[in-house]
Order: C-alpha cells, then structure tokens, then sequence
C-alpha cells in the first residue's frame, strides 16, 4: 500500500553525533531510516536520551546529520543547499515545541511571534497582507485576532501552545515536526490541543511527525508508529498492527509500562523489563527486516523468523 | 491497606495567598480523612489546590499564604494552628514527609548524597560517625542502589532521574514517617523507570507502614497505586471514594470530563472529549459550582448555589446537585458508560441522601 503513496521525507541511514569535551563523538543516532507519507500522522516514540528530539531537530536543519541524508519531496535538504530550496524548506517544514513557556519570547507581542517567520523569509507584504495572516492564523488555532497586541505571560499554557501552533501555521507548512506538543501541558487541555491538532491536519492535508514519550497519546493520534532506543529504531509498524503484534522486546517492554486509567488493570499489571543482553548479537548481526505487510523490526535472521511465526500464531 | 483508624482529619481547610495586595483564595474549604495504612491520591489540574494543601499539613505554604480557617488534626495537634517554624521541625520530614516531582532540584548538587542522606539520621536520630554511614547504606540498599558502599560518595549529577528519585526516596523515609506526600513524583521520569519508582515506593510502604498520599494528574498512576482517590477542582475536593468508585461509578460531571479527555478512553479518528474554557480565576468569589461554567449540561441551580456533599455509598461522597432527589438525570458522557460497564453496570440513579 506505501507504494502509491507520496513520501513526503525519507530518512535514510541518518547518524547525528554530538562532539564532546574530552574529543569524543557521541553518537545520539545512528542508522535511521524511515519514509513518512503525505497526510499521514508518524510517531516516533522513545525514552528520553533515545535521540528522537535529535532527529526532530536534524529534520529543521537545528542540528545538522553527521552522515546519511534527509530527502524532503526526493530532494537532499541536510548539509549544504541551495537558497532557493533552504527558503522552501524553511516554510513548508515547521516545528511545534514541547514547552509553550519556554518557546515563546517574552518580550515580543503576539503579533510579532507569530509573524516571525515570514519576516525572515523576507517575502514582501503589505502590513495590512501580514496583519491578515496573522488574525487568521490565530482564528485557526482558536484564538482570537484581538490577541495579536497582548503579550505571552497573559496567556495560560494552552493558549499559548495554540500561539505557538499558529506560527506553525502562518507558514503554511506541509509537514509538521511536533516535539512533545501536549507534554506540558495539564490534562483538560491536552485533549483541546490534540483535537485541535488533529482539525487542522483534516482541513489543511498537513503530514505530522509526532515525537513522544507517551504511547497511549501517539496510539491516539498516530497511523504509524516507529520505536525508538538508544538512537536505532528498533521497530516500526502500523500503530494497530504494533499493539498488536509488538515483537521487539524493547517494544513489549514499553507498551507494558503505559499506565491505564483502570484500577482492575492496572493491580494486575506485569511489567515487562527490556535487558539489552536478551538478545545474541555475536555470530547474527541484527538487521532492518520486514517481518511482513510493512511492519519492520530490528532483528537478525534467527530473531525474525520466531517474530514471523509469532505473528501467524497470533492471528 | 487501610485499617480504617482517620491518622489525619482536616474540617474545612481555607487557605489564602496575598498577591500584590489581593487576596486569592486557593482552598476554598477542604475536607479530608486519612486513614492508617492507606494509599490515597489527590488528583486534580494545576492550580487546584492539590499541592497548597498537602503543603498546608508539612509547614511548606509560601510565604505569603496562611490557613486563614479550618483545622488539620494530627496526633492530637492542629497542623493548622501550628505558626513557630521551630514546632514545624517535630513534624516536618519526622512524621510528615514529602517526595518533590523534580529529584534534580530536591538534591543539593554541592553535597555528596551519602551527607545528604546522612544528615537526616544525625537530625533525626541522633546517629553518627560509623553508625549513621551503616545507616545511609542500609537506606540506599534499601531504596535499590546497587553497590551503596562507592555510590554513597558521589554526587547528584553522576546519578540518573530514576536514581536521583530513588535517593529523594531515601532521604524522605529514613526517618520512618508516618505519612508519606508524593507530590508528582513520575512526572520527570520515563514510563518504564515510573513504574519501577511506584513498585519501590510501594514496597516500602509495605515494609515500614506508612501511609502514603499522592498528588498527581495522572490518572494511570492513580490507577495504580491509590485505595481511595480525592478529585479537587478549584480549591475544593469535589468527589471522594475507594478507587473502583472513582474510576467506575464516577458522579460528579468535573471528574466525568477528566476521565473523558483521556486518549486511552477515547476512539480513535473521533474528538476526544475536552474540556472547554479554564478553571476560574481564584481572586474571584465563587458562586454555585465552580465546574458549571464548563459544563455544557450544568443545570441552572450549579450557577446559583453550592452543592452540598451527597453520599453515594459509605465511602463514596460527591458535592454535584446531580445526586439531589429532585436533579434530573443527566446521562453521562460514552466514555463513563463504558468504564460503568466493566463493572458489571452499577446502579446509575441518585442514590443516598445528603451530608
């Protein structure tokens, strides 16, 4: 089925790496390969220190790969590119961040904030063009075009994730990387921010990179899912099928640990621990492998014929 | 679990703040058991109230806050009366203690957390020299730090989230409290490191029977680890009961919204239920109840006057006019029907009478 589908970006063996003080590298991730499809919600769930904000950050260019590329529509936008094209990416690949306390200037009108980036890409508009985008970009987000004079700290967190998703917006981006949108937020307002999110993919066809920590939210809104541990993706499937059919042991581990608001449940919850040793590296080398209808695991050849069979037993 | 003794009774809690010269009434008349033993969680949103009370029991309000009625017996003693910071200390981390959500500031990153640990058991108990390093070795052991001997000497910052929770841990129970306050205590860490912090939190209650509160906003950790849960919204405890009440016969419409909005308990490719608006502005007096301006199906009389605590069982008490003989029913949103449903479907009328 991902064959007539539109790969809106494609990661293809990404590494990033962090220098460190005494002159080490540290590899934060490292052979990471995935496509995402256009319209479609992709979760990339992890712990943190997997490197799934790394990856975020590598797709907006904040931190540059260290190898690999990171095609946007089939063309190289990691390194050096053309000014033409950096202006495209800048506008159509946009960035939601977790904290709306910390991503927000304080000293700038909301107005400013959210008009920011049009004012670097230096396109040229009228002030009256600029205020309209602005008064709707905020109506979309639901907020009111009023708000535009007011200052960030007269907002509470919600309103101001919404500020911070109409500067999203105002780009009129196609593809979104939201970094723990919701996290910090409180738990009335994370649904409002999710439906939100999810009305503006509807009526605009946006495609959402949702980076996470917390699976019961990326089951929610996502159609797939990739797993991610110590920088590798060490699973990746459709987000029903990964439920049901978890295979690698890091995955089982995590989806044992979600909290379910059910007291019955919960009392007889096991909770599963992933030990890196369970698995026997030393002869068979782990490889990216479709285990079947797209549903892909790190393995090695022993490993992904016991999860194929899991999956025909199971079904 | 409980044996049923209250350890703790506060009877209408008011707790004030003065900001800027305006008064902001953050408990707006709380009252709460606590029972021996037990394990009792304090959900609610931000700026509920959840951690000005509980901060209220330990001495801990700001500055510019104080209890202006009400009272909080412990052992005899009114925690709300309590004003000389020096009879704090004979409560305080001895009887009551606390765990903070963030264990990167609850720790000094100058001291080696073998001396922080230490120094309760040179406060509290007297101990020293060999006798109180034996002591914070046992404590770490016991709190699941492998090789305690070296690890005593090093410092936070060479310590992981999860283990930095697990020394806050240590340094709360070494003094055998008898009541524990968590305060978010997962909220910083990862699922799977969550759930072993709520394991050793457990099994130290087991261990040294304490009784155990938690304040949290999520609702799989209350799921978890809590007896009896307590809902707060706006400064007042809203609903009250043993955890399979709360979760799977729920009354009032504030605690229908919060188990709603969670995605868990949504369907897929649908809205979620949410919750419109914000909670109301504290400076502000409150009429009627403090959840109708959000809502949708709050009938006339929630705008007007405060609703009395109902019970629904024993141990089972909401303050919502829905549970008064005259309201008329008002069916609850999908997502409660179907936790009704895992219980077998219980009863849906207004039952009980009024408190």
């Amino acid at each position: 089925m991902s064959g007539e589908r539109e790969t809106v970006l494609e990661l293809r063996d990404l590494e990033v790496s962090f220098k460190l003080k005494g002159g080490g590298v540290f590899k934060a991730v490292r052979g990471v390969s995935f496509s995402i499809y256009k319209g479609e919600t992709f979760g990339l769930v992890g712990e943190s220190g997997s490197g799934k904000t790394s990856i975020g950050r590598a797709i907006v260019r904040i931190n540059g790969a260290s190898s690999g590329s990171i095609l946007y529509k089939g063309r190289e936008i990691s390194g050096r590119i053309p000014k033409e094209l950096d202006r495209e990416v800048v506008r159509k690949i946009q960035m939601i961040f977790q904290d709306p306390m910390a991503s927000l200037n304080e000293r700038a009108k909301v107005d400013y904030i959210v008009s920011e980036g049009l004012y670097n890409i230096g396109v040229k508009r009228t002030e009256e063009e600029r205020r309209a985008m602005v008064a709707k970009a905020l109506l979309e987000v639901g907020l009111l075009p009023e708000f535009a004079s007011r200052f960030p700290h007269e907002f509470s967190g919600g309103q101001r994730q919404r500020i911070g998703i109409a500067r999203a917006l105002i780009m009129e981006p196609e593809l979104v990387v939201a970094d723990e949108p919701i996290s910090a937020l409180d738990v009335s307002i994370r649904a409002q921010v999710l439906n939100l999110l999810s009305a503006i993919q509807r009526a605009k066809g946006l495609t959402y990179l949702f980076i996470a920590h917390d699976l019961s939210v990326v089951r929610f809104i996502t159609d797939r899912i990739a797993v991610i541990n110590k920088g590798e993706i060490v699973e990746l499937a459709e987000t029903e099928e990964l439920f049901r059919n978890p295979l690698h042991p890091y995955t089982r581990a995590l989806i044992s640990a979600i909290p379910q608001p059910d007291p019955l449940v919960e009392r007889k919850k096991v909770v599963t621990v992933y030990d890196p040793k369970c698995h026997d590296y030393s002869t068979d080398k782990p490889a990216w492998t479709d285990v079947g209808g797209g549903h892909f695991v790190l393995a090695n050849a022993k490993e992904a014929d016991a999860y194929r069979e899991r999956i025909a037993s199971g079904r | 679990m409980a044996n049923g003794e209250a350890i703790l009774e506060a009877r209408g809690l008011v707790i004030k703040f003065n900001l800027r010269g305006r008064a902001l009434t953050a408990i707006r008349g709380a009252s709460l058991d606590l029972y021996e033993g037990e394990t009792l969680a304090i959900v609610g949103e931000s700026g509920s109230g959840k951690s000005v009370l509980t901060k209220s029991l330990i001495g801990m309000l700001d500055r510019n806050g104080w209890v202006d009625s009400g009272s909080a017996m412990f052992e005899g003693r009114d925690l709300a009366r309590i004003k000389d910071e020096r009879d704090w200390l004979g409560v305080r981390g001895k009887k009551i203690s606390m765990v903070f959500q963030d264990p990167m500031t609850a720790l000094n990153p100058l001291l080696t957390i073998g001396a922080q640990i230490r120094e309760v058991f040179e406060l509290h108990h007297g101990l020293s020299g060999k006798k109180a390093d034996y002591a914070v070795i046992e404590m770490l052991e016991r709190v699941g730090i492998d090789n305690p001997e070296e690890r005593r000497r090093q410092y936070p910052h060479e310590f992981s989230g999860g283990m930095r929770q697990r020394v806050v841990i240590a340094i709360a129970v070494a003094c055998k409290p008898r009541i524990l306050i968590c305060d978010e205590p997962t909220t910083a860490l990862d699922v799977t490191i969550q759930a072993q912090i709520l394991g050793l939190i457990k099994a130290l209650q087991r261990d040294l029977s304490f009784t155990t509160v938690y304040i949290t906003h999520d609702l799989g950790v209350v799921a978890n680890v809590a007896d009896r849960v307590a809902v707060m919204y706006a400064g007042r405890i809203v609903e009250t009961g043993l955890a399979e009440e709360v979760f799977y016969d729920s009354r009032h419409p504030y605690t229908w919204a919060l188990l709603s909005s969670l995605p868990q308990l949504g369907v897929k490719g649908k809205p979620l239920y949410s919750i419109s608006g914000t909670p109301p502005n504290l400076f502000n007096e409150i009429r009627g109840d403090a959840f109708a301006p959000r809502n949708p199906k709050a009938l006339k009389v929630d705008f007007v006057a405060e609703p009395p605590e109902f019970a629904v069982s024993p141990t089972h008490r909401a303050s919502t006019w829905l549970l008064d003989p005259r309201a008329p029913r008002i069916e609850p949103p999908p997502a409660i029907l179907a936790m009704r449903a895992k219980l077998g479907g219980s009863s849906t009328g207004a039952a009980g009478g009024r408190l």
